[in-house]
């Protein structure tokens, strides 16, 4: 089974190698920036249809955040930056659902044996394995359950012997873009920067009290301390996303391999459930750390 | 016990024990959480937040063990 914990290289934007996640991140950031234009053009005084569901979570999301902040106007204040947080990294994790992400894609010729999926058997292996398979191999998109099916055990002795030389490996041309970790690390790295603006914002220079305190050896100790929690809240927002929604990949590749008919739909649901969850906890704890930065020290 | 043996015995081992406090400390938010609306129900939507926001929080210590059980298998 093909599981690839970095995104794959697809093609060159000139110097710039573009991976499937990136992609993916641009497909569904055309498609929102479409739909947020288009939205604008067509609003109404009395809403209507698509306008109610818009309204409805604008307005349950600037309620949580009044109840959160526990402060009008701060809440207004963080309230766009959060949400938008909260509906990119929403989308992009529902983005990893959909039918033909992850499933739709090329073989590529690897021809060393250091790459960081399994070494999968070459084709004409694969094609003697498919009395085993439940689908028809010589479909691209459905090729992703093809190496699924095939056994470790029958297949290492010949991969063995063949590994050294070149073996195909499935690129999917999509991919959820928060499954890499790059995108997590690069958005959790905005919303700690993105802290300290606010912070900025709200005390002036004031703010750096709480790191550099030299009133006393033991609040100088904790200023440091504090200058390692701003890190490690960098690495736990971005490992915290990342390691749900690939997690939920790998699950459902695996679930998908092992049955695929009917049993992968709670499955789905379950990935429905967390996509939303992992938005809602980034977005909501960034407004926390907004509130606890503004604050008075 | 050859190298592939470990390696096979170590990502299972990471996971597994890397899922039991977790899955402890979250019973206990849980529980904690579920008692306090049943004495204040009117403070529901609030216990409710800042219980989700713990979970999540504790889920994330969980799903640092699995990463690592993958990063382990998968590279």
């Amino acid at each position: 089974m093909h599981v690839s914990l970095t995104a794959e290289k697809i093609f060159d934007l000139g110097p710039l190698p573009v991976t499937n996640s990136l992609l993916t991140t641009w497909v569904v950031l055309v498609l929102v920036g479409i739909f947020a234009v288009v939205f604008r053009a067509r609003l109404k005084r009395s809403p209507a249809g698509v306008q109610n569901v818009i309204e409805l979570a604008i307005e349950s999301f600037h309620d949580l955040a009044e109840s959160v902040t526990n402060n009008f106007k701060q809440a207004r204040q963080f309230f766009p930056i959060v949400f938008t947080i909260f509906l990119f990294v929403l989308l992009n994790n529902w983005a990893g659902l959909l039918p033909g992400v992850g499933s739709i894609g090329f073989f590529e010729e690897e021809k060393t044996t250091e790459e960081s999926a399994i070494p999968e058997a070459p084709l004409a292996q694969n094609e003697e394995l498919s009395g085993e398979s439940l689908v028809a191999p010589d479909v691209v998109s459905l090729s992703e359950s093809t190496e699924v099916i095939a056994e470790n055990e029958t297949v290492e002795e010949g991969a063995h012997a063949e590994s050294a030389e070149h073996h195909a490996v499935f690129v999917p041309i999509f991919r959820a873009g928060t499954a890499d970790l790059s995108f997590t690390l690069a958005l959790a790295f905005v919303a700690v920067i993105l802290v300290q603006v606010m912070g900025i914002a709200s005390l002036g220079g004031g703010y750096f009290k709480k790191f550099f305190n030299f009133s006393n050896p033991i609040h100088f100790f904790v200023g440091i301390l504090e200058i390692v929690s701003e890190f490690s809240k960098m690495i736990s927002f971005s490992f915290r996303l990342f390691g749900n929604i690939f997690a939920g990949e790998v699950l459902l590749a695996v679930i998908i391999s092992l049955a695929p008919f009917v049993v992968p739909m709670p499955f789905y649901g379950l990935e429905i459930f967390v996509g939303l969850i992992q938005a809602l906890v980034f977005s909501v704890l960034t407004l926390v750390f907004f509130k606890m930065a503004s604050a008075a020290h | 016990m050859d190298t592939e043996t470990i390696k096979l015995l170590s990502v299972a081992g990471t996971i597994a024990i890397g899922a039991v406090m977790p899955s402890l400390a979250i019973g206990m938010i849980g529980s904690k959480g579920v008692e306090a609306i049943g004495r204040n129900p009117e403070a529901a939507g609030k216990v409710q937040a800042a219980m989700i926001l713990a979970i999540a929080f504790a889920e994330a210590v969980a799903i640092y063990a699995l990463v690592v059980a993958l990063i382990l298998k998968f590279v």
